[in-house]
């Protein structure tokens, strides 16, 4: 069936429901990885993946369900929307928006689906090679991926969207080992609708690889509590995690004293501090004209001069606390119900130099690039792919990779100080809920926090 | 389906093909914030085909219902640029008989899956009435068909039945932490065992204890060594990463490498287990396989391809991903076990922190078997009793070494989240760093 087939059908089956609301939304993704782990080429594969979809509201209960093929769709409607009514006992709250109908034109540079799979390769065995050629490195591992997808979505109330991206991502890394000592170091890097980035990696392979090996020979941090400058991609990670998840309404409509804790006006940071969140803000990995709910995407900010002044939203989570929807409610595919996500978040630039920050630090230290890490709202705890020792003002010794750890509030009300080179993290993917990875980016210049507890990681 | 795929890949060029279809067959019903919101009805499927043209591997897969031009198209595009096969597909066709479903399941009615998820909740919050709960009750029938071009074929139903409540207290900035979840291939009727565990943490953790920082004793709860120990201990028994040299058991079969009372299997024949099943995603028959007896390392896990790369036997343990690619992964994972339980093993302790969850696990050298993270939920153990739950404390240790050097008790062990039995792990000291 063509898009416009989909559509009739889509349409056609919505009609004459007795719910408060019900949605179709049908995707189609077509993608290409390439795997290497160590030496050898692991996989190489291609894959499509086509379903859709049907949520239904009444009272208050959603039903959902999934499917792959999409005949008989009026079917798969009763089906949700019996759900719904045998769940829904109390009021439904859907925030209202206009219903849009829109065909978004794919705006595409390098369009990795024109990039033979023969030069796909022969670069990648370059960057492969690139690494092992780099004395002391004992392993390597490279991920490719290239995935091109479209979603209908229809709803009840006279929506239509139709809309396409290209996601590529690459994950390079490399390990160095000596008697038992392992190090790692690696890169993640990733654009939307564009393929370009992924010719031009030499020079960051050749980086990581020889980053590897240096780790070998550095010293671990002395456990404690310093002034820690974070780097704009650690710093746009800690944005995302430690504050990001916090602002997302799911988490908070329904909790009572979640809500008397973030509430809008409370103070978070100190005056220099700017949070936004925004798939409006244009080309980056998280950035979109419509959610999954066919809600125009926006720039939201969380966090102005230090205090809480807004959030998250799908259109429930808004409707039921009297909020504006923020275009937030994005499902990874036809599997998932579209729920409350991040698209892309950062921390507004400041004026800030990097010689400025770390000028008055006598021993801090400055953490780099991106690991791993987690939340549970209140605490986090995140590593660092690099790090510094800070002496007397200036960037000293490389460290072993570190960890940092905290507390969110106390941590963010020890941001002071805001760099003026703002940048994004575009090789990352969001988790929640199963939902994962989802494709987000995450930005911040550099940024001084007073203290933080540092640990080898 | 799979026939033709396999007949369309060969007449087009492929000297060996493999087909695998699975489907998944979903019920949830989900609870937010104390109360139901949320049906659902997942009905899933999808095909991976494999090639091999000369000597080289081709992947496809897809979701597409009938999709068989496509997919042999893209398996074959792919393979010219493919990794040098080291197999082929297995001929097997006979298999052991394993329990895997239960006609209960699918027969479960909807209203008792809500009253159910519903008792949970309220059970849990009847001792603690400020909690906001989550909860899900699920049930599924997985089916999986695979053929080959060699002769091999396999097929089997699975049902998964899974019960789970979590809950958040939230005070101020101060926010705990609860739940726990069940799953197995047959009915849950009874949600007992998963409240019983709820409320004991929420008793655990009623007052709030410090720890100073130091090296102290320290228990694993059977869930504790799920979600902190068991990632890092689990990857150093992939085949892969033994033949890549990663691993630091690589070359050590044989060795008594662990404490005697350590002992570790995967168990793919047990019955009933959400991990059970008569062969791998790649036709190798299931077997139950020891990886460690008596501290000693036995075996290692093996897909077709890293076997023969390794030149070792394939142990049934290729797993499919979501896009059909195939990687290692355990199936049921069995630990070795003694008598004491949980509160006894706190008893025999007598001073030092219990951990339940850790956060943050999963960074720093996994690979060589370090584990670290902040506690987000444990307890200090102080005269051979839990006093209150800690926070801002931070653990790190190595799992090899630990269950080499440190192992002061295994206790009774139980099922977390229907593929693992694990027992609560007492270890005689890891290194505990607490704020203030």
């Amino acid at each position: 069936m063509t898009p416009d087939d989909l559509r009739e059908e889509m349409e056609k089956a919505l009609r004459g429901w007795d719910v408060d609301y019900v949605e179709v939304r049908i995707d189609e993704t077509t993608s290409t990885r390439i795997v290497y782990r160590g030496r050898d080429l692991e996989e190489i594969g291609r894959s499509r993946s086509f379903g859709g979809n049907v949520r239904a509201l009444y009272r208050g209960g959603w039903g959902f369900v999934s499917f792959n093929d999409p005949r008989d769709l009026r079917r798969r409607v009763e089906q949700a929307v019996a759900q719904a009514r045998f769940v829904g006992r109390e009021k439904s709250h859907l925030a209202e928006v206009e219903p849009v109908v829109a065909i978004v034109p794919l705006e595409v540079g390098k369009d990795p689906r024109l990039v033979p799979l023969a030069r796909k390769k022969e670069l990648l065995d370059q960057y492969n090679e690139l690494i092992w050629s780099t004395p002391g490195v004992s392993s390597s591992n490279i991920f490719y991926s290239d995935a091109h997808k479209r979603v209908l979505f229809a709803s009840s109330e006279g929506a239509f969207v139709q809309q396409e991206r290209i996601d590529v991502t690459v994950r390079i890394g490399a390990t160095a080992r000596r008697n038992g000592d392992v190090q790692q170091a690696s890169v993640s890097l990733g654009a939307l609708n564009d393929y370009s980035f992924v010719e031009t990696l030499h020079d960051e392979v050749q980086r990581v690889a020889r980053r590897a090996v240096e780790l070998l020979d550095a010293p671990y941090v002395k456990p404690g509590v310093y002034p820690v400058v974070l780097d704009p991609i650690l710093a746009g990670v800690f944005c995302h995690e430690a504050f990001g998840h916090l602002s997302e309404a799911d988490h908070i409509y329904e909790n009572e004293r979640l809500r008397e804790l973030m509430v809008l006006g409370r103070r978070f940071g100190q005056p220099v501090l700017n949070i936004v969140d925004g798939a409006a803000v244009p080309g980056l990995r998280g950035s979109y004209r419509y959610d999954d709910e066919g809600v125009p995407a926006q720039k939201t900010y969380l966090i102005k001069e230090g205090v809480l002044v807004g959030r998250l939203h799908s259109r429930e989570t808004a409707g039921k606390m009297g909020e504006r929807p923020t275009g937030n409610a994005r499902a990874l595919d036809y599997r998932f119900p579209p729920i409350v996500r991040m698209t892309n978040t950062y921390i507004e630039p400041g004026d800030a130099t990097f010689e400025q920050l770390i000028a008055d630090i006598k021993e801090g230290v400055y953490a780099c690039n991106w690991y791993g890490g987690t939340t549970s709202m209140e605490m986090f705890t995140f590593s660092a792919g690099e790090a510094y020792m800070i002496r007397n003002g200036r960037v000293a010794e490389l460290l072993r990779p570190v960890k940092l750890t905290g507390n969110v509030f106390e941590t963010l009300m020890n941001i002071d100080g805001i760099g003026r080179d703002l940048a994004f993290n575009q090789g990352g993917g969001c988790g929640k809920a199963g939902q994962m990875p989802l494709p987000v980016s995450n930005g911040s210049p550099h940024i001084r926090i007073r203290q933080c507890v540092v640990g080898e990681r | 389906m799979l026939e033709e795929l396999i007949d369309v890949a060969l007449r087009r060029g492929a000297q060996e093909a493999e087909a695998f279809y699975s489907e998944v067959e979903e019920t949830p019903v989900l609870f937010e914030a104390n109360r139901l919101k949320q049906l659902n009805g997942r009905q899933v499927s999808g095909v991976a085909l494999r090639v091999i043209v000369d000597g080289r591997l081709g992947a496809a897969s897809s979701s597409r219902p009938g999709d068989v031009e496509g997919l042999v198209e893209m398996a074959l595009e792919a393979a010219p640029y493919g990794p040098e096969a080291h197999f082929s597909f297995p001929a097997e066709d006979g298999y052991p008989q394993v329990e895997t479903y239960d006609v209960a399941v699918e027969a479960f009615p909807l209203d008792d899956m809500v009253h159910l998820g519903q008792s949970l909740i309220d059970a849990v919050r009847r001792q603690q009435p400020e909690l906001v709960c989550d909860a899900s009750v699920r049930k599924a029938i997985h089916r999986v068909v695979g053929l080959n071009s060699n002769g091999g074929s396999f097929q089997y139903r699975r049902t998964i039945f899974s019960v789970g409540v979590h809950g958040t207290l939230v005070r101020g900035t101060d926010m705990l932490f609860v739940g726990d979840s069940q799953a197995s291939c047959q009915a849950i009727r009874d949600g007992s065992a998963v409240v019983g565990e709820v409320l004991r943490q929420l008793r655990w953790a009623e007052r709030t204890a410090r720890v100073a920082t130091g090296e102290m004793p320290v228990v694993f709860t059977p869930q504790g060594v799920a979600g902190a120990l068991l990632g890092p201990l689990a990857t150093a028994f992939s085949g892969r990463m033994v033949h890549q040299g990663q691993s630091p058991l690589a070359g050590r079969l044989g060795e008594r490498l662990y404490d005697r009372r350590f002992s570790l299997w995967d168990d793919p024949t047990l019955p009933y287990r959400t991990g059970s099943r008569i062969c791998d995603d790649e036709g190798v028959a299931s077997r139950r396989l020891p990886l460690v007896e008596e501290g000693v390392v036995r075996h290692f896990l093996y897909d077709l391809q890293t076997a023969g790369m390794a030149g070792a036997e394939p142990t049934g343990h290729g797993s499919r991903g979501p896009g059909g690619q195939v990687g290692i992964s355990p199936s049921c994972l069995v630990f070795s076990e003694g008598e004491m339980g949980l509160e006894e093993l706190v008893r025999e302790v007598g001073e030092g922190l219990v951990v339940e969850q850790l956060m943050g696990a999963g960074q720093g050298n996994v690979l060589g078997g370090d584990f670290s993270g902040n506690v987000l939920l444990g307890y200090k153990i102080e005269g051979g009793e839990v006093v209150g739950r800690v926070k801002d404390t931070v653990v790190a240790g190595n799992v090899h070494r630990l269950l080499a050097e440190a192992l002061l008790a295994l206790g009774r062990g139980r099922w977390v989240g229907g593929s693992l039995y694990v027992p609560p792990i007492a270890f005689a000291r890891l290194s505990v760093a607490a704020k203030g």
